[in-house]
């Protein structure tokens, strides 16, 4: 089986990655943090502070917000299409979790924020998991045909 | 304003994700479907993000603190070893398989649809054995 087809968007998705950019500056010039997914909500789950606790729950309430401001803005709800079946989002879901708690990050604290330091790390985990995810969705699609 | 601010910078990470298409499952699975019906639209995404930081943080990082807290709190680990090549590679995995990473699952969760909690759900319980298993270690290394 192959993919759902999706429309080229260059400007949009270049305008999308500039806020993304935008935004991990901000946290940089307002609190001093990386700005990476898996260690805002991961640093939830751990007991800190209560005030810890409560501007990570801030950020990903406004995360929550954001598709719901371009849905104001815009007038049209971004799309979300799953192709993906429950237990491979569940499967998936779980692995990730792992991978990325031992990898210390995720596409916008390594592949972003990170990169964008110049950390040595962050490339190779960036590569590493770019390369893997290729690999796996080829194996997927192609080989197992699912 | 720290609470403010945090949810400020949240939605224009969101609605970035969302704008991007990151927010798109299948548009992200189309990027590393180069075999089948590849979509590159993802590598404009990373670009403008990088670049946007890259530039973003030479002008912030030269300042001597951020504007709320006392220092900036940088990674200062620089080893690239075993649990860093490994956790990204099933991080990888787990992306493939899926879909969805942590940092466009969550504004996807403003969507409302059910799949997006299911995997947000799976990702915590990830983080969570992870995590059990990493103090498990350190108590082991400890005791050694």
């Amino acid at each position: 089986m192959t993919g759902l087809e999706t429309a080229f968007t260059p400007l949009q998705s270049l305008a999308g990655g500039v806020l993304i950019g935008v935004s991990a500056v901000l946290l940089m010039a307002l609190q001093g943090r990386i700005l990476g997914a898996t260690g805002i909500l991961s640093g939830l789950l751990t007991a800190g502070s209560p005030g810890d606790r409560s501007w990570r729950a801030m950020m990903i309430a406004g995360m929550i917000a954001g598709p719901l401001l371009v849905l104001a803005a815009t007038g049209q709800m971004p799309a979300v299409d799953v192709p993906v079946s429950l237990p491979m989002i569940l499967v998936g879901g779980f692995i990730v979790g792992i991978g990325v708690t031992f990898g210390s990050g995720c596409t916008s604290g390594h592949g972003v924020c990170g990169m964008a330091r110049l950390s040595r790390r962050s490339f190779a985990a960036t590569a590493t998991f770019m390369a893997v995810c290729f690999l796996t969705v080829y194996v997927i699609r192609h080989l197992l045909g699912v | 304003m720290r609470l403010l601010s945090a949810f400020v910078v949240g939605l224009i990470f969101g609605a970035g994700i969302a704008i991007s298409g990151m927010i798109n499952p299948a548009k992200v699975l189309n990027f590393f479907d180069i075999a089948g019906t590849w979509d590159p639209s993802l590598i404009f995404v990373m670009g403008g993000a990088l670049i946007t930081t890259f530039l973003g943080y030479r002008v912030v990082l030269h300042r001597p603190a951020p504007l709320l807290e006392d220092r900036f709190q940088l990674p200062t680990n620089t080893r690239i070893d075993r649990r860093l090549i490994g956790g990204a590679a099933l991080f990888g995995l787990g992306w493939g398989i899926a879909g969805f990473c942590p940092g466009a699952a969550l504004p996807a969760l403003g969507s409302g649809k059910g799949e997006v909690f299911a995997f947000v759900v799976a990702l915590l319980a990830g983080i969570s054995v992870a995590r059990m298993i990493l103090a498990y270690r350190a108590r082991v290394d400890a005791t050694a």
